[in-house]
């Protein structure tokens, strides 16, 4: 490693001893832990404010956005000291974020400068939180069916519609909205990428119920909301190659997240839970499938890192997060299973007194959507069929 | 290490790719299996593949060798898996070079690695004795016998055996069956009284041996490292073997994937192409991806040897089982894909499934790799 990198590890070391409080380094042990920022957000303690708000503040929530609109300004190599000094005192993230996965990369690409200078260090810094309008009752895999409607008047758009399935749309505190504004065009032509706040009159959500209890996602309506003609990014009618650009993002995204305990590894638990015998889990059978698991998934981890260092190099990846996305998402899934086999009667709780209960099931069962958001296994072994394998009719 | 490769690595690639197309293609391999070529393979093309620095590619420049190490030793074997090409590379150039390098004295070395790299001298690997790869399951015994040894058992599944002019055996030294310790490892000339050797043809085409060591006189010179310790060797040989035959596996899975591919874009029916049958989209998409995987963990296998990582036994594990399971789903989906004509010996589908078979067991398939990883990872 060269020396101004190993100036920048020691410096970074120095500055996260002190900056980074003693509480947000030890393991996060639910969901409500995560912080989320924005307007209304309820922070569980002083130090996951303290947390966001100094990372924030040195652009750190963002490494690799540039200083002007926010960001770290680091290079690849910098960001990944960094995060390499943040896992080695295992620190929680400090901010988790729809604007940071998704928008962010999508305003650096097709947003004005006024945008990007407006909208991004307030990404950055956890002070808007915001959701995604994409899906509608009718459009989920045909995504570019979409009716919501933007009718230009003069000095703003008029939206009317439903959206559905909108991820914590009661909680954020904006929206990055797909909608109509020609409805004369052919469907993927007449589309729009829209930036509202969700406290417009004439925004509505109401939170539907998921299998796993929880209630992340909402029914979203639009009722006469004016929008700004100045928050349409983009050209109009051109909001499909932002929407597809961001999705490639959500799924890179989604396909190397993994939502169980991060802190064990499978075997781990498998030695707690089901004990060892002469060295080798004690459940011969189980034991085969767990190793099968983790054959496919360090090889997985593996392709991420190929992935990561071949983009680098310069050399070409392709429409390679549909693969990420549809394995590691099916994967995250077999993994959840196979916790709840190792789990036996235990994985089966779905609540109980003591902090953690039921988190095995509910987990489990939040991870069958992974292969659903963002676009669902099918669909992403369509987009390989047609962007790689260029198979006809596809 | 970044899982890519370097300049120096790429050029090998393609020379490897150019060279093994054009010089030792499906034809050549049909040709010596239809002749039923009792060596197997060319010594021609042997020779060239020394001149190409492939016969020497463990081999340090010192000892005559190209040096590329196991990147380039993987590389060359992914180009043999592509092309089916019939060779004494992994028997040789892998397992046997790379025994003398861990294992081997100066004059050991000095007398064997430059032999080795010019193609002059071919070795085999005797140590398997059960037709499940059991490496410590060694019953063959060398008994203390005048300044030397006495060598009695019987090997199977010794790769190129049928050719080598010298042979490294396994043998028990002390301990009892099944045991690490006590295992030696001999330099045995074939040719030596007392050893019988029967070719075995199998059903890839290619050729191991069976071979009877009946109180085989060898030389206390003859031993490769210590006696007792040749555990040690023995694994590490055999890890450059899985991960190399995960490399040729790769190959496979590639050119199978992609002739099954091209065939889904030019097969007619039901007035369309095949291809446009989703149920058949999505499989080849899948096949995608898992070839990818098995492209990431056989590079970290082959990165892991080269840096000495004490983590490459598990990488080498890793990537033969699953670069096992691949080529497996790799060839299953294109003899199924390409219908009544994946099941002829004309068409090549087949000829790749055979080798995928064969490679899958040579030194373990996923229910011994996985086992063993898993083991090394302490469950
Ligand atoms: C937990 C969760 C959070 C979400 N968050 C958001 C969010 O924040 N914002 C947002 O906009 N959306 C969100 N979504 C919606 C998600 O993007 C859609 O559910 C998804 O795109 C699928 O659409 P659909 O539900 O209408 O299913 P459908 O499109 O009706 O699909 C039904 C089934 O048909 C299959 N199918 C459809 N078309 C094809 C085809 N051409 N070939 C083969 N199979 C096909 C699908 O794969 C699926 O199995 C979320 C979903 C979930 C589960």
């Amino acid at each position: 490693m060269s020396d101004a990198l190993e100036q920048f590890r020691s410096e970074t070391r120095a500055w996260l001893e002190a900056n980074c409080p003693a509480e947000m380094r030890t393991p996060q042990t639910s969901e409500d832990e995560t912080c989320w920022g924005g307007r209304n957000f309820k922070f569980t303690s002083q130090a996951q404010k303290d947390w966001m708000d100094r990372m924030g503040a040195k652009g750190w929530t963002v490494p690799e956005w540039p200083k002007a609109y926010g960001g770290g300004g680091l290079s690849k190599e910098e960001a990944k000291v960094l995060s390499s000094e943040l896992r080695r005192i295992k620190a929680r993230s400090p901010l988790n974020s729809f604007g940071i996965w998704m928008l962010g990369p999508a305003l650096l690409k097709f947003g004005s400068e006024e945008q990007k200078k407006h909208y991004l260090p307030q990404i950055a810094r956890g002070e808007i939180r915001w959701c995604q309008g994409y899906s509608e009752p009718g459009s989920g895999s045909d995504l570019a069916s979409l009716r919501t409607s933007a009718e230009d008047k003069g000095d703003h758009y008029l939206v009317n519609g439903q959206k559905v399935w909108t991820s914590y749309a009661d909680k954020a505190d904006w929206i990055f909205c797909l909608v109509r504004t020609d409805p004369t065009v052919a469907k993927h032509h007449g589309i729009s990428f829209l930036l509202f706040d969700m406290a417009s009159p004439g925004v509505s959500t109401a939170p539907i119920k998921l299998i796993s209890g929880a209630s992340p996602f909402c029914q979203t309506f639009f009722d006469n909301v004016k929008v700004p003609k100045e928050n349409l990014v983009g050209v109009p009618g051109k909001g499909w190659d932002i929407a597809k650009y961001l999705l490639t993002h959500e799924r890179e995204m989604i396909g190397a997240m993994d939502t169980g305990d991060a802190r064990e590894t499978m075997a781990q638990v498998a030695a707690r839970k089901i004990g060892l015998e002469n060295g080798t889990i004690a459940d011969a059978a189980l034991r085969t499938d767990i190793i099968r698991h983790e054959i496919d998934a360090w090889a997985f981890a593996l392709t991420m890192e190929r992935v990561k260092d071949t983009a680098k190099a310069g050399q070409g990846v392709g429409a390679l997060s549909s693969m990420l996305k549809y394995y590691g998402t099916e994967l995250n899934k077999q993994r959840m299973e196979l916790l709840m086999s190792i789990g036996g009667s235990d994985g089966l709780l779905w609540e109980g007194d003591n902090k953690g209960d039921g988190d095995l099931s509910r987990g489990w069962l939040r991870s069958r959507a992974n292969s659903i958001e963002g676009g669902t296994s099918e669909i992403n072994l369509n987009i390989i069929a047609k962007r790689v394998l260029e198979l006809p009719g596809a | 290490m970044a899982l890519v490769l370097n300049e120096d690595q790429a050029m090998i690639r393609d020379s490897a790719e150019g060279f093994f197309k054009a010089e030792a293609p499906t034809t050549a391999f049909r040709k010596l299996r239809d002749s039923k070529d009792a060596t197997g393979f060319d010594r021609a093309l042997w020779k060239k593949m020394a001149e190409m620095g492939f016969a020497g590619v463990l081999v340090p420049e010192g000892h005559g060798g190209s040096g590329f190490g196991y990147v380039g030793a993987g590389l060359i074997q992914e180009a043999i898996g592509r092309n089916l090409s019939l060779s004494p590379m992994l028997s040789t150039a892998i397992l046997a070079a790379t025994a003398l390098l861990v294992g081997g004295t100066d004059e050991q070395k000095a007398a064997y690695l430059p032999k080795i790299a010019s193609g002059d001298l071919l070795m085999a690997l005797a140590s398997d004795e059960k037709s499940r790869h059991t490496p410590n399951h060694v019953a063959t015994t060398a008994a203390a016998s005048g300044n030397g040894f006495k060598l009695n058992g019987t090997k199977s599944f010794v790769l190129d055996g049928h050719v080598a002019d010298k042979l490294i055996v396994a043998a028990r030294t002390s301990g009892a069956d099944g045991d690490t310790d006590g295992i030696t490892l001999f330099l045995v000339d074939p040719k030596a009284a007392g050893v019988s050797i029967a070719r075995q043809p199998m059903v890839d085409s290619r050729n191991a041996a069976k071979v009877v060591l009946n109180d085989v006189q060898v030389d206390g010179a003859d031993v490769l490292g210590e006696v007792g310790n040749g555990w040690a060797i023995l694994e590490r040989a055999l890890d450059a073997g899985r991960a190399c035959l995960a490399a040729e596996m790769l190959g496979v899975s590639a050119q199978s994937f992609e002739t099954t591919v091209d065939y889904l874009k030019t097969r007619d029916q039901f007035g369309v192409k095949i291809g446009s049958f989703q149920a058949l989209q999505h499989r080849a998409a899948h096949l995608f991806c898992e070839v990818e995987l098995a492209r990431s963990v056989t590079l970290r296998a082959l990165q892991a040897l080269d840096e000495g990582d004490d983590r490459a036994s598990i990488f080498a594990s890793l990537a033969k089982a699953k670069g096992g399971e691949v080529a497996k789903l790799a060839t299953n989906e294109g003899v199924q894909l390409h219908g009544g004509i994946g099941m002829t010996d004309e068409f090549d589908i087949g000829l790749y499934m055979k080798r995928a078979r064969a490679a899958r067991e040579t030194f373990g398939d996923i229910a011994f790799n996985g086992d063993r990883l898993a083991k090394l990872m302490g469950y």
